[in-house]
């Protein structure tokens, strides 16, 4: 699975597509795949405020639990319910249909700080070689 | 499967569905002598908290098919009783038999927890020399026997250490804990009212001093150690870290979890250690049961003792022993009645059979220890190599060049007619084997379990797959744990459980 | 010594195969100061009989041969020989937490089958492995009631167990939550006006036993709406769980807490025994303890498994629902293989039992003129009573008769000072009832 142009990306692995201010957020490919089977997801309610840098949920797999880290502030005006009942999304659909939340976001413009594709798969293949080591 | 290995032997293979599925209305399986007072209506003396029928779903089956049941699900079941169970840190030793025969005394299992304290010296004899016993062994001032388990045991260590600080005007915020530290620590602590701070270990393994000194400030209330490590290795420099807690007014806990490595060899209280506690159900023999019931007693030096839980054992005039609730700097219950007492009292007839030959033991459980690690060295990475006391931790580093880790290990361990060890932790060896034989394991058995090691090791080079897709001996394959915890199923409900018990 | 199975000479052996000369060289990684040079002032040792001896002589210095009427969160009920023949199997007794699934199947499918039965007699969704007892399980409870509703109120009956109650304060202090303690009625039931009064949109658990402490049974139905309506969950725990046998089940609760001694456990001075946590299956993933699953293997074969273990301490650490790691994992086993002996028409028939006894003792004590019952509401196998005369002297005159007489309600209840708790059970005969009703009459009737 390649890494869309149509997005920015974290060191932690999520992903962030912005249409006017407001995001939609994502864990990538790379993190599904190092979770594992991922068994359920936990969000937060619409209305809640997310920030920076801080975890906004977690997701299971069945022997571990991850943070999901906001990568920008603002306001959750959307969750993706249906993970609820289907989380195995997460494992074949990352970069689409398992969206986790829409964020409006406080300044839009703290999108540019993030990684764009070529810088993300450049950031992957650099853990993958320390990894060997 | 390499001929060679004489244990391995084929898992018992029995079908047998839930009780649910062998139930038929109206058989039942026990029997009540005749009612010899006159009846009741109890839908009158209900009213609307009458349950008419009976529970609904509940089995109907006979006396011996209850019997063939339980037997039949026994005999899918590993047990010390079969063979070793190498996992570390779980000290998986020998129950002595006569322990349970005297836990079911008439006039033992029998005793009401409120029944008169002058008709119960018996029992309180049994705690108070329990604690004695363990006194000495840890070499503390006080002890409670309440908690239930090692976890509770931790809750009240911290607690203890909470009341005392906040005596002297100030509980403090953190609570220091190793990265090799059991799960149980942390989630403790947090229950406790405190922060985790994690202290990262040094090179090899143990607890870093110098870190140490710079992390324990007046915030910090505690640090709780395990000893020897969740590596199995004795923290050399415990009692220069005793002292630098002890400056800055802060306390060390000490996970006794690993108690079967100094009993009778070194005591944790001349070690500089405020408050400690035991896990009877390790070091001390009691069962394991399929997960419980456990027993962790707490022993803490004297400036903790007026925060012990009550109720408090005294000995009184003439040598007669009471219980005693009043006591204001107590920090409470922890749990209702005086402890686990069926499990104290095994406890100390583990003791008493061994007197202070109790050192043997731990003896036996250090050489056959260090008597594995001598043979598998080379064999598995040894990631750490200071030396082990009762356990040792390996890592699979050498195997995973082939694709193999060490789950698949210890699922190809189980065809070799073993339990798996402990795998994947401590956490700061990635990819752990961690290997504690106890000293209930003869030289033969040792040596069975190592030739079934070098022989996966062997396996996991030259044909990893019959390694990686383990194990092939048991009745049921790898269960699908994601399923599970996908769409957990909990509980049997009627025609809902479609498939099928296993041949 | 009998445990061990080495001879000297292997472990001469071992030991040169380890590179040593001696098993102190293994130690020296403790400073020498620091090892014992003196073997520890122990006990012992002791043969098999000697270890025998000493625990008989110990029974001997209990209250063997006396008749009791104490229950109070312990109950005395007829235990099959057969659970013990079960539960003393090496396979169940001396096997591991069953993390290695494919040889524990014997463990998992029995924690399964509990997790069943607890449900049924609870009526609720979902049943977890057990926790430590009936305190720490309601307990547990609460602390689940405040993760689910964020908040740190908690409404207490007084009429829950005492201990039940100290335990719960314990651990309140140190995690922020706020008990308030709410009466009973003339009933013995809750005082439901000053509950109503007391619900305020800050609650998060409403708490009551039932049948409570003075064996009074607790209108759980009526207590769910105003505990829903301000959005609080309602807990509710039992210590006698052989009520179940004949009354409904607190369905409507959000979360139960049951305390499985009665279901085969003997009372052992106080324990080991059995918790239960239940409660909705929405819940589940804020319920603490180990959980049996169902799934499949590869073959597509029914198997069991630990499950939803993210909860757990081993997995979440510092975030964990609880930090409880070893349950009572025999215990519960011996509960399953109990309430499978008595099935469904001999757990109604136990309590069925338990009623009728109660009701008969009742009955007899309240001709001795001054003995009366204390509360009006309806019980199951445990009623207050209110005694013309100290209870303390009372016992103390019962006890020269063999026996062991209701207990002292005054301790935990200053305003019950008059007052004893009896509980009767199928295992006392009418011929004890009577017994006991004749020397307390004959106590009573002694001039002062």
């Amino acid at each position: 699975m390649g890494y869309p142009n149509d997005r920015r990306y974290t060191k932690d692995h999520e992903w962030l597509v912005l249409k006017g201010d407001v995001a939609t957020v994502g864990i990538t490919d790379y993190a599904q795949h190092e979770l594992g089977d991922v068994v359920f997801v936990e969000l937060p309610k619409t209305g809640a405020q997310v920030a920076a840098g801080k975890s906004f949920g977690t997701v299971e797999s069945v022997k571990a639990v991850s943070e999901i880290y906001a990568p920008a502030s603002g306001e959750v005006v959307e969750v993706n319910a249906g993970l609820h009942d289907t989380p195995e999304k997460i494992n074949t659909d990352p970069h689409g249909d398992a969206w986790l939340i829409r964020i409006k976001m406080s300044n839009p413009a703290d999108a540019n700080s993030l990684m764009d594709a070529a810088a993300y798969e450049a950031y992957i293949s650099e853990k993958a070689k320390e990894a060997a080591h | 499967m390499n001929e060679r290995i004489k244990k391995a032997s084929r898992h018992t293979n029995q079908s047998e569905g839930l009780i649910f599925e062998k139930s038929s209305p109206g058989k039942r399986a026990f029997e009540l002598p005749p009612l010899d007072v006159p009846d009741v209506d109890a839908a009158k003396a209900l009213g609307t908290y009458h349950r008419k029928d009976g529970v609904d779903g509940f089995p109907e089956v006979s006396e011996i098919e209850v019997i063939r049941h339980f037997t039949r699900l026994s005999t899918w079941n590993y047990a010390i009783d079969l063979g070793m169970y190498p996992l570390g840190s779980c000290t998986m030793k020998y129950n002595p038999r006569v322990n349970e025969f005297v836990a079911r005394l008439e006039g033992i299992a029998t005793e009401h927890p409120y029944q008169p304290q002058a008709l119960s010296q018996g029992c309180l004899k049994i705690l108070r020399l329990l604690e004695k016993c363990l006194l000495e062994i840890t070499g503390m001032d006080a002890i409670t026997l309440q908690p239930a388990a090692g976890a509770q045991g931790e809750l009240t260590g911290l607690l203890l250490i909470r009341a005392h600080l906040e005596k002297q005007g100030n509980p403090r915020k953190k609570v220091l804990i190793p990265d090799s530290a059991h799960g149980t620590n942390p989630a403790t602590a947090v229950i406790a009212g405190y922060e985790v701070e994690n202290i990262k270990s040094e090179s090899r393994g143990q607890v870093d001093v110098e870190k140490l000194r710079e992390q324990v400030t007046e915030d910090v209330a505690a640090l709780m150690i395990t000893n020897p490590s969740t590596l199995g290795i004795f923290e050399q420099r415990i009692p220069e870290i005793a002292e630098i807690l002890h400056t800055k007014g802060a306390l060390l806990y000490m996970d006794g979890a690993n108690m079967n490595a100094l009993t009778g060899i070194t005591r944790p209280g001349d070690l500089g250690v405020d408050v400690m506690h035991l896990n009877l159900h390790k070091t001390f023999s009691t069962p394991h049961g399929g997960g419980g019931p456990g027993a962790g007693p707490v022993a803490m030096k004297k400036i903790l003792e007026p925060y012990r839980p009550v109720p408090i054992l005294v000995e009184k005039d003439g040598g007669r022993l009471a219980l005693e609730t009043v006591r204001p700097n107590s920090i409470g219950r922890v749990k209702a009645f005086v402890g686990n007492f069926g499990v104290l009292l095994r406890a100390l007839a583990y003791i008493l059979a061994y007197g202070p030959g109790v050192r043997q033991a731990t003896e036996d459980a250090v050489l056959n220890a260090n008597y594995i690690r001598k043979r598998l060295e080379g064999v598995y990475d040894l990631p750490f190599s200071l030396p082990s006391m009762h356990e040792v931790v390996f890592s699979d580093a050498v195997q995973k060049k082939n694709g193999v880790n060490t789950m698949d290990i210890a699922k190809r361990l189980i065809d070799y007619g073993f339990h798996p060890y402990t795998t994947a932790f401590p956490l700061i060896v990635p990819g752990a084997l961690m290997i504690e034989p106890t000293e209930s394991e003869s030289r033969e058995e040792c040596d069975l379990f190592i030739d079934a090691m070098r022989s996966i090791a062997e396996e996991a080079a030259k044909t990893p797959d019959v390694v990686k897709t383990a194990p092939h001996t048991t009745r049921i394959g790898r269960l699908n744990e994601t399923v599970a915890a996908r769409k957990p199923v909990l509980r049997w409900k009627p025609a809902t459980s479609k498939s099928e018990a296993a041949d | 010594m009998r445990y061990l199975p080495k001879s000297l000479a292997e472990r001469n052996e071992m030991l040169a195969a380890v590179g040593v000369k001696s098993i102190d060289e293994l130690f020296s990684s403790i400073p020498e100061k620091y090892r014992l040079k003196q073997p520890l002032k122990l006990p012992g040792p002791m043969s098999e009989s000697e270890v025998i001896q000493y625990f008989k002589e110990r029974a001997g210095e209990n209250a063997g041969g006396y008749t009791s009427f104490l229950g109070a969160g312990v109950y005395n009920h007829l235990r099959s020989v057969v659970t013990d023949a079960i539960i003393q199997r090496g396979e169940f007794l001396t096997s591991y937490t069953p993390y290695q699934a494919e040889i524990a199947q014997g463990t998992l499918q029995a924690i399964f089958e509990f997790q069943t039965l607890m449900c049924q007699l609870t009526g609720q969704e979902v049943a977890n492995a057990s926790m430590y007892d009936g305190s720490t399980a309601t307990t547990e409870a609460v602390l689940m009631a405040e993760r689910l509703t964020g908040r740190r109120r908690v409404l207490v009956a007084r009429s829950v167990h005492p201990e039940y109650r100290e335990v719960l304060n314990t651990y309140a202090k140190n995690s922020g939550l706020h008990i308030e303690e709410i009466g009973y009625a003339a009933e013995g039931s809750i005082d439901k006006k000053f509950l109503h009064a007391s619900l305020k949109d800050d609650v998060a658990a409403v708490v009551v036993q039932s049948p409570n402490f003075f064996g009074v049974i607790e209108p759980v139905a009526d207590l769910a709406a105003p505990t829903h309506a301000s959005g609080a969950k309602l807990v509710v725990a039992i210590a006698e769980a052989i009520s179940l046998g004949l009354l409904r089940p607190p369905a409507e609760a959000d979360i139960v807490a049951m305390e499985a001694q009665s279901f085969g456990l003997p009372p052992s001075y106080g324990g080991p025994f059995a918790g239960v946590v239940a409660s909705r299956d929405e819940y589940v993933r804020q319920m603490p303890g180990r959980l049996a699953g169902e799934t499949t293997d590869s073959n597509g074969h029914r198997g069991f498994v630990l499950t939803l273990a993210t909860r757990e301490q081993h997995i979440r650490r510092e975030r964990a629902t609880s930090n409880i790691c070893t349950n009572q994992a025999l215990c519960a086993l011996a509960a399953t293989v109990h309430l499978t002996l008595l099935g469904k028409e001999g757990l109604r028939e136990m309590a069925q039992q338990n009623l009728a006894k109660a009701q008969y003792a009742l009955s007899q004590l309240e001709k001795i003129p001054g003995v009366q019952r204390k509360f009006s509401g309806a019980f199951f196998n445990e009623f207050a009573v209110e005694l013309p005369r100290s209870v303390k002297m009372v016992n103390a005159a019962l006890l020269r008769d063999k026996i062991v007489g209701p207990l002292a309600l005054g301790t935990s209840y200053p305003e019950l000072t008059k007052h004893a708790l009896v509980c009767v059970t199928e295992t006392t005969n009418k011929a004890e009832i009577d017994r006991f009703a004749a020397a307390l009459r004959n106590t009573l009737e002694q001039p002062l």
